[in-house]
């Protein structure tokens, strides 16, 4: 996997995130923000999904309070995204800090797509660094314009991003135990879509590892 | 919206992002903790692939997203460059929609 390949597929996600942010900024100017916090939020917060929450629980008339839980529910897989890149990410202390401001659903996929740790995370900064340029683009072009840009549904690229994941997953699955992982992950979250508050399907996948676990246990002790 | 509300927001969104890379930092991980790093992506992006393709808003719904994501995992299959399998999937969703068809 080349440097230019990696910038290139970075690039593409920053596009695509700054579509979408341009229908956050308006929706966040519709539901009563001021230009300076529908931009601070994009900034500070930079969790599309969460960002969405929020402005649309407020959008529709209900209380920050209640626009905080689903909110956090979403950006609480970072915290899991965070753990998966332990390995990945470099340098100091503050370098690492300042970088996981950069952890969302594309800058992991995009890493852990990759074997090699060097290009793991040269794919983790560009992408991480392309979606933050353009989202924080797009949402104070949002918040300026309107909503005069379209919508990005009709693009298609509401289905861009799925596409995206599972192309980033599939060289992660070739090993069996990833394999059980992904199958689990994917089975609980859309068991849940109905029934669970937003946010916690994708959250409650990670007990997929369950499963992929006692494979590898029981490989090893088959090997040992 | 209060100001409060989106900087607790933000530093709440922070703390669980940074909590993996400054807590355990670049200590040597144990094994067994190392095997469960490596894969504890994969569940979420499995599901993020499914979620994001039959979340019609709390309940699942087949639209021109469905045929868009079977577009994509041909493709995937066929070990298509990664901007072909995204494009392919965001053209065939934008042209049923354009034909009312989903």
């Amino acid at each position: 996997m080349t440097s230019g390949s990696i910038r290139r597929d970075a690039l593409a996600i920053g596009l695509a995130s700054g579509a979408y942010a341009v229908s956050y900024g308006v929706l966040a100017v519709a539901a009563g923000l001021s230009v300076a916090q529908t931009c601070s939020m994009s900034l500070l917060v930079f969790t599309g999904a969460s960002q969405f929450a929020l402005v649309g629980v407020v959008g529709a008339g209900g209380g920050v309070l209640a626009a905080l839980a689903p909110a956090l529910l979403l950006a609480a897989r970072n915290g899991i995204y965070g753990l998966a890149l332990v390995p990945i990410l470099r340098g100091r202390t503050l370098s690492r800090a300042l970088q996981s401001q950069l952890i969302i659903d594309e800058s992991t996929a995009m890493a852990r797509a990759r074997s090699e740790r060097a290009s793991a995370h040269r794919a983790f900064l560009a992408t991480g660094l392309s979606v933050f340029v353009f989202w924080n683009l797009g949402s104070l072009a949002g918040a300026l314009l309107g909503g005069g840009l379209g919508d990005p549904r009709a693009l298609g690229l509401d289905a861009m991003f799925p596409a995206a994941f599972l192309a980033l997953l599939a060289p992660q699955v070739e090993r069996p135990a990833a394999r059980i992982a992904a199958i689990f992950g994917a089975l609980i979250a859309v068991a849940l879509v109905p029934f669970a508050p937003v946010g916690v399907p994708i959250l409650a996948s990670v007990l997929g590892v369950v499963p992929a676990m006692r494979e590898l246990r029981r490989t090893a002790a088959g090997t040992a | 919206m209060s100001w409060t509300a989106i900087v607790f927001l933000g530093a709440a969104a922070y703390s669980m992002k940074a909590l993996g890379p400054v807590a355990i930092g670049r200590r040597p991980l144990r094994p067994a903790l190392a095997q469960v790093l490596e894969l504890i992506a994969v569940p979420l992006l499995a599901a993020l692939v499914l979620v994001q393709t039959l979340d019609g808003g709390g309940r699942l719904v087949i639209d021109a997203r469905v045929p868009a994501l079977c577009v994509a995992a041909l493709l995937v299959w066929r070990r298509a460059p990664f901007l072909v399998v995204v494009f392919a999937a965001a053209a065939t969703a934008a042209l049923l929609r354009a034909l009312g068809a989903a």
